[in-house]
């Protein structure tokens, strides 16, 4: 299969778009015929990425490039950037506003899931300039690492 | 056990209903979206208090069995429109997560 690709545009500051992205990509993967746990990892990813650029980057955009043995995202905003990305990595650590954690987000899990659940993830940010995730999801976790 | 099951031994009233034949082989209780999008597991009951539409938009990407709102916790209309739109059954209950929780494991070990 060749690899199909799609373009997103996240909204910035509104919450009840944030995930639209994620759940088209895995309404077609689905469809496509892909494993479960394949489809859940990519989806999860994708929203942690999509919550980041809404709370924090007033938005941003999603490119999605679906391959047999992989799904790769990639996820830019234009955002502050990460400041302390080793922080920006560990559990609970979150700088999300009140009105965010109101909601429901803010636990400091947003980075860490979209690791957690990425078989490679690169981190490419920038103070002042923003924010770009690259992320390979493999349809087979036995292949994670062993390239 | 089915999400009807669940419904029936819990005393859970439907409040975004669909395909209750839905198995549901765990459950998991927590309110903060991404702590629990780290953990629940697929085919679980959710337990929470969020009934917002990002509860939902949780409850879909990982394949939740189902949401129960607990302690009376209310389900806004937005989030109820996206539920019935992604097919995600809500149920809701007056006992908390703790109660509901600790009843689901017991009738699953048994």
């Amino acid at each position: 299969m060749s690899a199909l690709s799609f373009d997103y545009v996240v909204p910035g500051d509104d919450f009840t778009q944030a995930g639209a992205a994620s759940s088209d990509v895995k309404r077609k993967l689905k469809k496509i015929g892909y494993d479960a746990d394949v489809i859940r990892r990519v989806a999860i990813a994708m929203y942690e990425g999509e919550i980041n650029m809404v709370i924090h980057a007033g938005g941003g955009t999603a490119h999605v490039e679906i391959d047999s043995d992989k799904i790769y995202v990639i996820l830019e905003d234009h955002g502050p950037g990460i400041k302390d990305l080793s922080k920006a990595m560990q559990e609970g650590w979150s700088t999300a506003p009140d009105n965010v954690r109101s909601l429901g987000f803010g636990a400091g899990m947003g980075l860490p899931n979209i690791k957690k659940y990425s078989d490679i993830l690169d981190i490419d940010t920038k103070v002042g300039e923003g924010t770009t995730l690259y992320m390979t999801v493999f349809t087979d976790r036995n292949r994670a690492g062993g390239d | 056990m089915t999400v009807e099951e669940l419904r029936d031994q819990l005393g859970l009233q439907v409040l975004v209903g669909g395909d209750l034949t839905r198995e549901v082989t765990g459950g998991y209780t927590g309110d903060l979206l991404s702590w629990v999008m780290a953990r629940l597991p697929a085919d679980a009951a959710w337990f929470t208090v969020m009934g917002n539409v990002n509860a939902i938009a949780v409850a879909s990407l990982a394949d939740a069995a189902c949401i129960v709102l607990t302690d009376r916790a209310s389900l806004d209309e937005e989030a109820r429109n996206k539920a019935e739109q992604q097919d995600i059954l809500v149920l809701c209950s007056e006992q908390n997560s703790y109660e509901l929780g600790a009843r689901l494991a017991e009738l699953l070990k048994g």
